[in-house]
């Protein structure tokens, strides 16, 4: 029971961080129809900002950890969310009224820009920092010995997850913000005839997940404690597959996924092989989008005439 | 029309420069993985490579030219290292100082074969390598069923009694050191409560440490890199585990140090006796200094291995890869590692491996192998 414990908190971690990349992509597929490949790289860019601005921070002089990491937060999310809104007005906007796949390949060639510029200018190596948050809490100490652990950073991640989400979904359900992007998810055409700045909201869409990127890549950074230029990818096709197994374009939908991914590898690793935990994890996929094609919480998609 | 001519002469002329600059030069490469998870390495060897070049340059080149130093990238990948190896074969270059992954040298060493380059090895240690019978591979390091022997022995008398779990990654070196060291372990008679392997690149490892605190497992043998090892130790800490990692060669960069934070105190780890403290590598370990350059790891094997080319280049009057690896292996060489000679699968005869134990520090330090 504590291991299952144990392992549920792992799980969900990590999951977390699956989910937090993932809201990214389900939001631009909900308005734009495109899937932003560039997105996973979106957040390796804000995992290289994030620990760009600790190094400056510290190398003043700045000892106060929760203002260290405050101020992070804010610049990753400001600097990565230019990142976000410069690609969408560069790379996908000229192509919006172009053929179905354009776009796409855009975002293809867009994730290999970002790879490669941040080898180039940031090195190939990886790049560790020492642990910043540090401690935890024992949690239950069975008889058997098994102490079920529940470190700080891991606290942290969680929280930052749940209360971005509320955030996030009261943003969509509730503001002028989100109602235009609704408006612009339903029909493009309509929301522009009746005053919306269409541009605008699918900028402020790319500005929004940009961001998001940038605190899962913060958290990866504090929990995992080192970034590379190639992190991107794996975490990429991970989100991605959470947000598909979510039911893309829904964003429970997205945070829902990727704790059933991060979960999935998580047990099936501590009571199988941890050799088979992504085929674990992708045989699932599949078995979920055979019988629920629309993934776990997606609406099934009217063809628009 | 007349600016074309002039174009024309122009290039021939430059061509013809090229040509004449490249008569003059003997280029060898070296082949690691400058990007990537295992770049640390990949500059070790480059550090090595130019000392070892500039060196032999400075005291009159070989054959009486001057060596030239191609560097090449294969990011510890077999498809990239593999096509590196044409390249260099099809650029009739005589000799290779790599790879460092063995996943790399393996299959680059057929290609090689092939278009008669020799190449010598500082760093890879599967006994593979050097078991296919191709004439033209030699190492300058050792073996994994080596290294593994004598990590199963320390374990055997520093664990005694203890839980024991062996991790790998899955590669080429990473499983096959696991292996060897499995089986020196169960041939002791210790049987491992856990066996798993993970994939290079993970950073998650908290489902399998997990399992690790469940089995109270005391010491982790990971057959693995730098970057993975870091991770599984730093993560065991934070899950309260204190058990004892311990690993092979591939932990000795100061870059484990910094992953692993202060976790990495304590871990254990085989190498040669550290090549900095041999006599014979005094005066180069001063000039790297010199140049703040701290040699590790696989910078002086590097250095070492072009030597051996050099020497036996040198004594063979020729770059001819066949000649010059029967000289090899007829001989005994003078390196920075001290007197060297090959047997007749390019295989070191004197081999020995000790443990090391990283401090507080971020530093390294052999312990007595006896494990007392």
């Amino acid at each position: 029971m504590d291991y299952f414990a144990q392992q549920l908190i792992n799980g969900l971690v990590l999951g977390s961080i699956y989910g937090l990349i993932a809201i990214g992509y389900t939001m631009v597929y909900g308005i734009v129809g495109m899937i932003n490949f560039a997105h996973g790289d979106i957040f390796m860019i804000g995992g290289f900002i994030a620990l760009i601005t600790f190094l400056i921070l510290v190398s003043l002089g700045l000892t106060a950890i929760p203002v260290i990491l405050l101020i992070v937060l804010l610049v990753s999310m400001a600097i990565t969310a230019l990142y976000g809104w410069t690609i969408e007005r560069i790379a996908y906007r000229p192509l919006r009224h172009s053929f179905r796949l354009a776009p796409m390949l855009s975002a293809i060639g867009m994730s290999f820009v970002l790879t490669n510029f941040s080898q180039v200018s940031q090195g190939a190596r990886v790049k560790p920092v020492p642990p910043i948050i540090t401690g935890g809490y024992t949690l239950h100490e069975g008889a058997s010995g098994f102490a079920v652990q529940l470190s700080n950073i891991q606290i942290v991640v969680v929280i930052t997850t749940v209360v971005l989400l509320a955030m996030f979904t009261w943003i969509v359900s509730r503001t002028r913000l989100g109602r235009d992007m609704r408006a612009c998810e339903q029909d493009q055409t309509m929301a522009s005839l009746l005053g919306v700045d269409v541009d605008r909201t699918i900028s402020m869409t790319f500005v929004i997940g940009a961001a998001l990127a940038a605190v899962a890549g913060m958290m990866y950074l504090l929990y995992y404690g080192l970034v590379d230029f190639f992190m991107g990818f794996v975490a990429g096709i991970k989100a991605f597959t959470a947000a598909v197994l979510g039911g893309i374009g829904s964003l429970p939908g997205a945070m829902l996924g990727g704790l059933s991914i991060g979960l999935i590898e998580t047990m099936w690793s501590a009571y199988f092989s941890v050799e088979y935990k992504d085929v674990a994890a992708f045989s699932i996929l599949i078995v979920v989008l055979i019988f629920m094609p629309t993934g776990l919480l997606g609406r099934p998609t009217v063809e628009k005439v | 029309m007349k600016s074309l001519k002039i174009i024309g002469l122009a290039l021939g002329a430059s061509f013809a420069l090229s040509a004449s600059a490249f008569a003059q030069d003997i280029t060898i490469a070296v082949a690691g993985p400058m990007t990537g998870g295992e770049s640390a390495f990949g500059r070790q060897m480059q550090n090595g490579a130019e000392q070892a070049v500039a060196d032999i340059n400075a005291a009159g080149g070989v054959l009486g030219k001057k060596l030239a130093l191609q560097s090449n990238d294969d990011a510890c990948d077999p498809k990239q290292a593999r096509s590196i190896a044409e390249k260099i074969g099809s650029a009739k270059i005589p000799f290779v100082a790599g790879h460092f992954c063995s996943s790399s040298s393996i299959p680059a060493s057929e290609a090689y074969a092939d278009s008669n380059v020799l190449q010598i090895t500082p760093a890879s240690t599967n006994p593979l390598f050097t078991e296919r019978n191709l004439w033209n591979v030699a190492r300058v390091c050792g073996r994994d069923d080596q290294q593994g022997i004598i990590a199963a022995n320390y374990i055997a008398k520093a664990f005694k009694g203890k839980n024991i779990a062996i991790l790998n990654d899955k590669t080429t070196y990473g499983k096959g050191l696991a292996d060897e060291t499995k089986k020196s372990l169960n041939k002791a008679g210790i049987t491992e409560k856990v066996n798993e392997s993970y994939n290079k690149g993970d950073k998650d490892f908290n489902a399998i440490v997990s399992r690790l605190k469940n089995e109270k497992i005391d010491l982790v043998y990971v057959g693995g890199y730098h970057q993975e090892s870091g991770l599984i130790l730093r993560q065991m800490r934070d899950q309260g585990l204190q058990a004892v990692l311990m690993a092979g060669d591939a932990l000795n960069d100061k870059e484990f140090a910094s992953i692993a934070g202060p976790a990495a105190e304590g871990t254990l780890f085989t190498f040669g006796p550290d090549p900095r403290n041999k006599p014979t590598a005094k005066a180069i370990v001063e000039k790297f200094k010199a140049k703040s350059i701290d040699p590790e790891g696989y910078t002086l094997y590097t250095y070492a291995a072009i030597q051996v080319w050099t020497q036996a280049a040198a004594k063979a009057g020729t770059t001819d890869a066949k000649k010059v690896m029967a000289t090899i292996k007829a001989g005994d060489w003078d390196t920075v590692l001290g007197k060297m000679g090959f047997d007749a699968k390019g295989d070191i005869k004197a081999i020995d491996y000790v443990v090391y134990k990283w401090d507080a520090k971020g530093n390294y330090t052999q312990i007595d192998q006896k494990g007392s």
